[in-house]
């Protein structure tokens, strides 16, 4: 497997607190990548610094063999990497559809077909009339999926997809990624919903204070003592099927 | 899904039916009220109309309120000003200026908005009233450039005065026809769009990658062109410019009155805030000339906009209109979400 997205001993402080320190994480092609931690560990830091809203300080991030090191949020997403917030930002104003066309590379007719077909696969295209802000909690972190996938970007990040949302929702989330990744999508996720992290990513990166405390297939972090120490605690019981 | 076709099969041909009635009224408005003094009302409305509606483009659909287009309007006055007594232009030639009114708005718009768009909403709003003032005192400091404070007087047009009237209502009228068009395919177009997304969250359109500052300033430059332009119109209908009446601060008041009063980011509301405001302002300067009635009048009609229709009469009256047809359930059904294979049965 080939590595397709990479942070490079990445560091950067606000004031005097070390929001990461030396961070290097890297992300395989086709995979499904967890980033897990304490509150405060660094994970958002880490996704701004990726996608261009906070400047790193030290250390460098590749696409690929590209070097995107503090590049501009618009031109990372024209890069092919696409990004969800923890809290939902949508555009509240505007209908569900013109939310979809705001990213939208192609002409009018060609996007509109196809940001409706981003809309259905998340399962909320009856709904493209209304305006956004009329959505609910968990139909607006469908609407952010859908309108990063409409420039079909190589690599998406998601900040806790699974947060605030109902179980069923939950599982409609994670079966979406699932088929995206099968399509050749490749995630990293932030996450704190632990089930999700553990039944979706190939691999699990754990940051604590700003650095990687362990890295590997979610069977090996889930047992590791340092991960059990900085974040799962002591209690976090194998699964079964493992 | 028939009914929904049928619906807005009726609404279009209500709305086309609606522009032909109003475009026959606005042509036929000088031929029926033919004294010079309401066809100035007219075209002091229309003037504003075009303006208000080219300041919308930029500052209602982006959300970067403007307090300096003064800096446009006054800027293509003088330049009409000064190339006409530069190349000693007379007569109805004078018209062949108001490109070069359009372009110096343009021009002076591209460095104002590489500096001042850097920065967001509030401080945007300090920046440019800092540059509105220094072009200010520029008109009243470069005297053999723009005539100091005497100003500049606009060449010699031979109508007489109903024929000048109504002419100038024709081209003020064609104005904020081409201003209207113009603002509905931006607000139409990605552009547009792009803006809006602007508008709601900057930060979060840029990372969908929209390049927020070639979107701001191409919208700058824009509004800027046409404020510059009806300028130019301006200052051959007022036959002068000075300082305090081409750079004027109660001029980009008026506009952020206009669109607040009847819809900021609407295509419909800055032309009804154009319409209630600009005669309204006129009637109360000419009833009452000595002094401040009418800037203490449009204070105060600014404050009970904020306070009462926060939104603007268009927004507001659509609501209004949808709680009437809805009687009071919610005219959005609650969102559930489907999954693909319900949605597609």
């Amino acid at each position: 497997m080939t590595v397709l997205l990479r942070t490079e001993g990445v560091r950067k402080a606000y004031g005097g607190v070390h929001a990461l320190d030396t961070c290097t994480v890297e992300v395989e092609e086709g995979s499904v990548a967890g980033l897990i931690g304490p509150n405060g560990s660094g994970k958002t830091t880490l996704f701004n610094v990726i996608t261009g809203y906070a400047k790193a300080d030290a250390g460098h991030v590749y696409l690929a063999d590209r070097k995107i090191t503090n590049i501009s949020p618009d031109k990372v997403f024209a890069l092919g990497i696409g990004r969800t917030f923890q809290l939902t930002r949508i555009f509240a104003s505007l209908t569900v559809l013109e939310n979809m066309l705001v990213a939208s590379p192609n002409g009018r007719a060609a996007a509109r077909r196809h940001a409706m077909e981003q809309l259905d696969f998340v399962g909320i295209a009856g709904h493209h009339a209304e305006l956004a802000g009329t959505l609910s909690y968990g139909q607006r972190k469908l609407l952010e999926l859908a309108y990063v996938l409409v420039a079909d970007p190589a690599v998406i990040l998601l900040d806790e997809p699974a947060g605030g949302v109902n179980l069923s929702l939950v599982n409609h989330i994670a079966d979406r990624i699932r088929e995206l990744n099968a399509a050749g999508t490749t995630f990293l996720i932030v996450e704190h919903n632990m089930e999700f992290v553990m039944g979706l990513c190939d691999r699990v990166t754990v940051l604590d204070s700003g650095t990687v405390v362990a890295s590997g297939p979610p069977g090996i972090i889930r047992t590791d003592r340092r991960v059990l120490d900085a974040y799962l605690g002591e209690d976090l019981e194998p699964a079964e099927d493992e | 899904m028939s009914a929904v076709m049928d619906t807005m099969s009726r609404q279009r041909a209500a709305t086309g039916l609606a522009l032909i009635v109003l475009a026959v009224a606005a042509i036929a408005f000088p031929l029926v009220f033919g004294s010079p003094v309401v066809t100035n009302y007219a075209v002091y409305a229309l003037i504003f109309i075009a303006v208000v509606t080219a300041w919308n483009m930029f500052s209602g659909f982006s959300g970067y309120i403007s307090l300096g287009h003064a800096v446009f309007f006054g800027s293509g006055a003088y330049a009409v000003g000064i190339a006409a007594k530069a190349w000693h232009i007379n007569g109805i030639g004078v018209f062949a200026l108001l490109p070069l009114a359009a372009a110096v708005g343009a021009v002076i718009a591209v460095p104002f908005g590489l500096i001042a768009l850097r920065v967001r909403r509030h401080t945007f709003i300090v920046v440019t009233i800092a540059v509105f003032f220094i072009f200010q005192l520029m008109a009243f400091n470069l005297n053999s450039f723009t005539g100091g404070t005497i100003g500049m007087s606009a060449p010699f047009l031979p109508w007489t005065p109903t024929a000048f009237n109504d002419r100038f209502y024709y081209i003020t009228l064609a104005c904020a026809v081409a201003a209207v068009v113009i603002a509905v395919l931006v607000r139409r177009s990605r552009f547009g769009l792009q803006l809006r997304a602007i508008k709601d969250d900057e930060d979060r359109a840029r990372g969908l990658g929209v390049r927020a500052m070639r979107v701001k300033l191409a919208a700058f430059v824009l509004s800027a062109t046409i404020t510059g332009l009806v300028g130019g119109v301006w200052f051959l209908y007022l036959t002068q410019v000075l300082p305090q009446s081409g750079f004027d601060p109660l001029f980009d008041l008026s506009l952020v009155l206009m669109a607040f009063l009847g819809g900021l980011g609407t295509i419909s509301g800055p032309i009804i805030g154009a319409l209630l405001i600009e005669p309204g302002q006129l009637y109360l300067t000419i009833r009452f000339t000595n002094g401040y009635l009418s800037e203490i009048l449009l204070g105060a009609l600014f404050l009970l906009i904020v306070i009462f229709v926060p939104r603007g009469i268009v927004p507001t009256a659509g609501e209004w209109l949808r709680r009437l047809r809805t009687r009071g359930r919610p005219a959005v059904a609650p969102v559930q979400t489907s999954t693909r294979a319900e949605t597609r049965a």
